[in-house]
């Protein structure tokens, strides 16, 4: 599971963890009944106190995104519902707003950014 | 009574060096199971304080208890409980890294000395090289495999990363989750690399000129610092800003060209009510990572 942290937007880590792990189930690379990696070694993996970590498994099994089995570990539900619209909008935004920063930084205009983006989009 | 989890106690600490005032009525907990991060300035007293907790200075004013005992009387029984790493581990040179393991073995009935194998294999260390042959970042990681190989209750880390490269920097942070994941192990380290601090920690300290300027949970720090950007009027001025917004939980003001940016401790939305009601005009909001309440509050202190 590839999570990765930006420490200079002020997300606290676990809210980017939850946001991440919701979007790497939207796009189906975690599928239904996948195993999550238990908590020390994703801690380990990325970095971060193990209670952050255990912080975010424990929300996103509250909203539904995973479930437990005693013994066994954390794995996808798949009965999450959907991302909300407000919630796709919220991550694709995020987005947007660093590439809007770089292109600001690299003195590339708004309209060849757009122009860009299309050309890349229609290459397959 | 002593509270079990409470592993460290500091009441009322104070020192000076001469004129110099190192630690100004330092008073704190640290509760098993916790990362608690010291940040602060060089000679702001964080490896003055790490001294007081290895029994090294004498407490002048005030007390030090460590796993309730004090480290200055106590300290062969507060020390073998203590795995410690400094920012220049000081290694007897001429032994190999084998020797230095075995010799320091004997010092604790606990070493586990698998462990230590263990440790010695991930950090890829040629075990028959002498210490005088070791890098920079070689030296760190047989200090972290002296400190760990034990294992202590209390890993006590003092700037162990700073100088050395990304690899060992992340040994050294994986050592202190691989601790701290062991149920009721507990770390206290100093750094002034507030990203890894950020990262790990679930508790702060940040130190200025000895004193105490913040003390709280991680969680509690980050989620209460924010900065607002205003744009300035004909009624504005830095001024009477600082006072008007004091009571708010404002500790810093600076002016950007024609704007003001304030960096508040605080409940964003009274903040921000607060802010309107004045008819000021939020032009940007956002929360601050712990690199930017450092600088923040660093440059307030100084009145800069």
């Amino acid at each position: 599971m590839d999570i990765h942290l930006n420490q200079n937007d002020g997300v606290p880590v676990y809210l980017q963890i939850i946001n991440q792990v919701k979007h790497l189930v939207s796009s189906k690379r975690l599928v239904t009944d996948q195993e999550l990696p238990a908590i020390r070694v994703l801690a380990e993996q990325i970095l971060v106190n193990p209670n952050t970590v255990a912080r975010a498994y424990r929300e996103l099994e509250i909203a539904g995104w995973l479930y437990k089995k005693r013994g066994a570990g954390t794995f996808v539900s798949g009965k999450a519902s959907p991302l909300s619209d407000s919630e796709r909008n919220r991550i694709i935004d995020e987005k947007i707003k660093g590439l809007l920063a770089e292109a600001r930084q690299m003195d590339i205009s708004i309209t060849s950014l757009i122009n860009r983006l299309k050309e890349l989009s229609l290459k397959k | 009574m002593q509270n079990v989890n409470i592993i460290l106690q500091i009441k009322n600490l104070s020192r000076t060096f001469g004129e110099q005032i190192a630690l100004n009525n330092i008073s704190l907990d640290v509760k098993k199971g916790q990362v608690f991060g010291i940040v602060g300035e060089n000679g702001a007293g964080k490896t003055t304080l790490i001294k007081h907790l290895l029994g090294q200075y004498i407490a002048q004013q005030g007390s030090v208890r460590l796993f309730g005992l004090d480290p200055v009387e106590s300290p062969e029984k507060v020390l073998a409980k203590i795995g410690y790493l400094s920012e220049e581990p000081e290694l007897p040179a001429w032994m190999t890294v084998k020797e230095l393991i075995n010799y320091t073995s004997a010092f604790y009935p606990n070493w586990d000395h698998q462990y230590a194998s263990e440790l010695t294999d991930i950090f890829a260390l040629q075990i028959n090289k002498r210490i005088s042959e070791l890098s920079k970042g070689q030296k760190a990681r047989v200090g972290l495999v002296l400190a760990q190989a034990h294992r202590p209750e209390l890993l006590l880390l003092d700037e162990p990363s700073s100088g050395l490269d990304p690899n060992v920097r992340r040994d050294i942070l994986s050592a202190i989750i691989k601790t701290v994941s062991d149920e009721g192990k507990t770390v206290i380290f100093s750094s002034h690399l507030l990203e890894e601090v950020e990262r790990v920690s679930d508790h702060l300290m940040m130190l200025d000129s000895g004193e105490i300027m913040l003390l709280d949970s991680m969680e509690n720090v980050l989620s209460s610092h924010h900065r607002l950007v205003i744009k300035e009027n004909d009624n504005s001025d830095l001024k009477q800003l600082k006072e008007q917004f004091l009571s708010f939980g404002l500790f810093n003001c600076v002016k950007n060209s024609n704007e003001f940016v304030l960096d508040f401790s605080g409940d964003q939305k009274t903040i921000e009510k607060s802010i309107t009601d004045s008819s000021l005009e939020i032009v940007s909001h956002r929360k601050l990572s712990l690199n930017d309440i450092f600088v923040s509050r660093s440059q307030a202190n100084k009145g800069v």
